[in-house]
């Protein structure tokens, strides 16, 4: 059982972050001058239900922290405080430390407690009127003095003072002078040396560390010294050194406008600001931490798939109501022209884009599935003794992540199968005059629309003399089959085909290439090889970069649409009466190109009907199953090509034999996806007589 | 699922000259019929599927279920859709009559003489105005299987 307490807690947390967000926007508008009563309500409002919230869940230190931040705040709501930038200063760092705190509550861990009480102390200055009061000065626009003299060494380490000058400037506004006083005569210049340097004077809120950053990698090779303007307490060539071993030298002033020293005070003011340094420093911290899990949180996020395929689907609900829209106003006659059909016509295309936009949330690059890659390399080429190279490109190929989690299998074989078969061993490359290690060269890329995947090795190619005599032996092909080299190359896909002189453990039990081949067309994909004797074989798989999508035929048969995936088929055809050779009462024969293929009647075959249509009357679309296997089907008409969304029957009813999904067709009505394979197998099983003669066709 | 002292709420249809009832927190929604999908080897109470804003929704003609002769469904039928587990399915009657609260009590026992057919859905009579209404379930609405959809 889970505690329910635990979900509401969670609930808290998350409303929490929003809070958080709101407490930061309305702070950073305030801070930008917006003061109207809604934006500090807005505010107050945030601090206010967190701190409820934390009530509840007896989180102490959040609540004691909210309480003091509310009463600041409420004291600005009442107008007894006004909104001084500094006061909203302090209010955006004390929604910092809250934030903190808030983090802290949920994931357990430990706050700076120093940090939380001296904000709270800060609060308590708030009602000090004038926001000059000194000790407070570190909170508003500050001023320092900062002077930067170059070392030759700074130069030589090709580091340009103008750079670190126009970087400084950056952070606030900086008012450059140029020191000469070291600039000797011209006789004496060495021409590497570094005779200038220059006295900045920079307005900004930032702290020492940011200015130090500027310095960063120079820092070795220059006097740099900076201080708070006004602040020269510290006697000239006085040295402090920080924690870090960075050391301040406080030079006698340069600068002829030298400000006024300041009354009595001031030494002071550098104790507290000395006292103040290490909590600053914190909240710097704080800031990149924060600054850092910002972006971490825009760069990506998690979401549960099922809201992504909510959403998914909710959108292909959009384009089909979109399409049948499009088609009533078509319909009602209004003419292209007019604003209502331009207006649809925009609407169109943007809910393409969210489609399309929808769609990108699940791609992801193949990246992960070629990481596994490498390691099965050494493995095979470990077990076969051969020596292999794993080249990759394109791994930032993006696809759909239904796909992604299929293609790692055909991938593996493809590869086995290249470094097994294809890959000589290192003798017989260096005999071949082919270095001793082979590559095998694995790349993804987008083409019309689909993921190309190829594996290319560097091997033999295929041995078609080979290939041919073992189809021939297994009676896959006649003994005076006319066969062209691709043909040839593309046997190695058919059921019980393996070529390997013996068979290994790696690939070649028959369960090769036809296994994939048959998991790669379940996915709507295709394959193919190419080969060039002696210089390597290329296999080439192609998928669609969604199985949420599918590209279809339309078809009808005896009044019922239907969807062919496109995958499936060869070509069309319009049959003629003298090919079509009845083998039985059932089943017609249809002579293609020298063999015979089994035609399958579709409504007949889904018990649409009982008789079946007269071959000249209809269409015949010719497809290739499972294992090659083809056979022609028919149907009434072709109404054209379609991208469909794919919807599952088995949601709300189950698997129906024949049919692979259902769609929403433009008409709001669903319309069923053929399976081809089914259909095919079952032609097969009904005339077992036409198998030897289908075999031979192909 | 039963309210206190064992009331429900019922929604009664009528089935040809019949009136039958579920219990109304299995409704998700009712529609007017639209044209369905006829889909290949299946029992003829199944009239297809229709697109439900992107489902796939089953109909699944009840007269016909309960061997009544099958309904020749115009725009005045209507769908009750219903959520059986995980699935929902659609409902087709000829029209929605009644909303009614019942006791356990008022709920009478079906006599022994029903069929099998009937027995397997009506799970009790309710007595309303002279009128007698079955309370029926609906897990078994949907064919089980292949076996018994050949």
């Amino acid at each position: 059982m889970q505690d329910p307490m635990a979900e509401i807690r969670a609930t808290f947390f998350q409303e929490c972050e929003e809070q958080l967000a709101a407490l930061e926007a309305g702070l950073i508008a305030m801070e930008s001058g917006a003061s109207e009563a809604e934006t500090v309500n807005a505010v107050f409002r945030a601090v206010h239900s967190m701190k409820g919230g934390a009530g509840i869940f007896s989180l102490d230190a959040l609540v004691r922290f909210a309480h003091v931040f509310e009463t600041a705040l409420d004291k600005v709501r009442s107008g007894d405080l006004t909104a001084t930038p500094r006061v909203v200063g302090i209010f955006l760092r004390a929604a910092d430390v809250l934030a903190d705190l808030v983090r802290a509550a949920r994931d357990g861990g430990a706050v700076d407690e120093q940090r939380t009480a001296a904000m709270a102390a800060e609060f308590e200055h708030l009602d000090t009127p004038g926001d000059a009061v000194a000790p407070l000065a570190e909170d508003g626009v500050g001023s320092w003095e900062i002077v930067f003299s170059p070392r030759a060494e700074l130069y030589a380490k090709a580091n340009e003072a103008a750079l670190l000058l126009r970087e400084l400037g950056r952070l606030g506004e900086a008012r450059v002078t140029l020191d000469t006083s070291r600039l000797p005569d011209l006789e004496a210049i060495d021409p590497e040396g570094a005779y200038l340097s220059w006295n900045i004077s920079l307005q900004s809120d930032c702290d020492e560390a940011e200015i130090r950053n500027v310095f960063e990698f120079v820092e070795d090779d220059c006097e740099l010294t900076i201080s708070r303007a006004g602040v020269s307490g510290f006697a000239p060539g006085t040295v402090i050194t920080g924690d870090n071993g960075f050391k301040f030298e406080f030079f006698a002033p340069m600068m002829e406008e030298e400000p006024e020293p300041e009354p009595a005070a001031i030494p002071a003011t550098v104790q507290a600001e000395a006292a103040a340094e290490a909590p600053r420093n914190a909240v710097v911290e704080a800031i990149a931490a924060k600054a850092e899990s910002a972006t971490a949180v825009s760069a990506t996020i998690r979401v549960d798939l099922d809201r992504v395929d909510r959403m998914i689907d909710l959108v292909g609900e959009l384009v089909i109501n979109e399409a049948m829209l499009s088609q009533r106003v078509m319909e009602a006659g209004i003419a292209r022209a007019s604003g209502v059909a331009m207006a649809l016509e925009e609407l169109e295309h943007l809910t393409r884009e969210i489609q399309d936009s929808v769609m990108a949330i699940r791609a992801q690059p193949v990246r992960s599935v070629f990481q596994r890659m490498p390691r099965l390399v050494r493995e095979v080429a470990a077990q076969t003794g051969k020596q292999v190279r794993l080249l990759t490109e394109g791994e930032g190929t993006e696809v759909d992540k239904t796909v992604i989690e299929r293609i790692s299998d055909p991938l593996t074989h493809m590869i086995r199968n290249a470094i097994d078969h294809g890959l000589e061993t290192p003798e017989k490359r260096v005999a071949a005059g082919k270095p001793e290690e082979g590559t095998v060269k694995l790349t993804a890329l987008h083409r019309s629309g689909r993921i190309v995947l190829e594996v290319a090795d560097d091997g033999a190619g295929i041995n078609r003399a080979r290939v041919k005599q073992k189809a021939i032996e297994n009676g896959v092909i006649g003994t005076d089959a006319q066969l062209t080299d691709d043909e040839i190359d593309n046997l190695i896909f058919l059921p019980g085909f393996s070529t390997a002189a013996k068979i290994s453990d790696i690939s070649g039990r028959g369960v090769g290439m036809d296994v994939v081949r048959q998991s790669v067309q379940a996915l709507g994909g295709r394959i193919s090889i190419s080969s060039r004797p002696g210089l390597g074989s290329t296999f080439t798989l192609s998928l669609p970069l969604t199985l949420a999508v599918l590209d279809g035929m339309v078809v009808s048969a005896r009044g019922h649409t239907l969807i062919i995936p496109l995958g499936a088929i060869v070509e069309t055809l319009k049959p003629r009466g003298q090919d079509v050779f009845p083998l039985d009462r059932d089943t017609n024969l249809l002579a293609l190109r020298g063999g015979y293929v089994p035609m399958v009647d579709v409504a007949a075959s889904l018990g649409y009907c009982e008789e079946l249509l007269e071959p000249e009357q209809g269409v015949a679309l010719l497809v290739e199953g499972e294992g090659g296997v083809r056979a022609v089907l028919l149907v009434d008409a072709i109404h054209g090509q379609r991208q469909v969304v794919i919807k599952s029957l088995e949601a709300n009813y189950r698997a129906v034999s024949g049919i692979a999904a259902a769609t929403v067709m433009g008409d709001g009505r669903v319309a069923l996806i053929l399976d081809v394979d089914a259909v095919v197998r079952q032609a097969r099983s009904e005339g077992n007589r036409v198998d030897a003669a289908a075999m031979e066709a192909s | 699922m039963g309210h206190e002292a064992g009331n429900r709420e019922l929604i009664a249809f009528r089935v040809g000259r019949q009136e039958f009832c579920i219990n109304v927190m299995m409704v998700r929604e009712i529609r007017g019929w639209t044209g369905a999908t006829e889909l290949p080897r299946t029992p003829r109470y199944v009239k297809g599927v229709i697109n439900l804003r992107g489902a796939v929704l089953p109909i699944v003609d009840l007269a016909q279920r309960l061997g009544l002769p099958g309904t020749e469904p115009t725009a005045r039928n209507v769908i009750i859709v219903v959520q059986i587990g995980h699935q929902q399915i659609g409902l087709l009657v000829d029209a929605v009559s009644d909303i009614l609260a019942a006791s356990d009590a008022e709920i009478q026992v079906a006599p022994d003489l029903a069929s099998d057919l009937v027995k397997n859905f009506v799970k009790g009579l309710l007595p309303v105005e002279g009128r007698m209404i079955s309370l029926i379930a609906l897990d078994n609405v949907l064919p089980a299987s292949e076996l018994e959809a050949a």
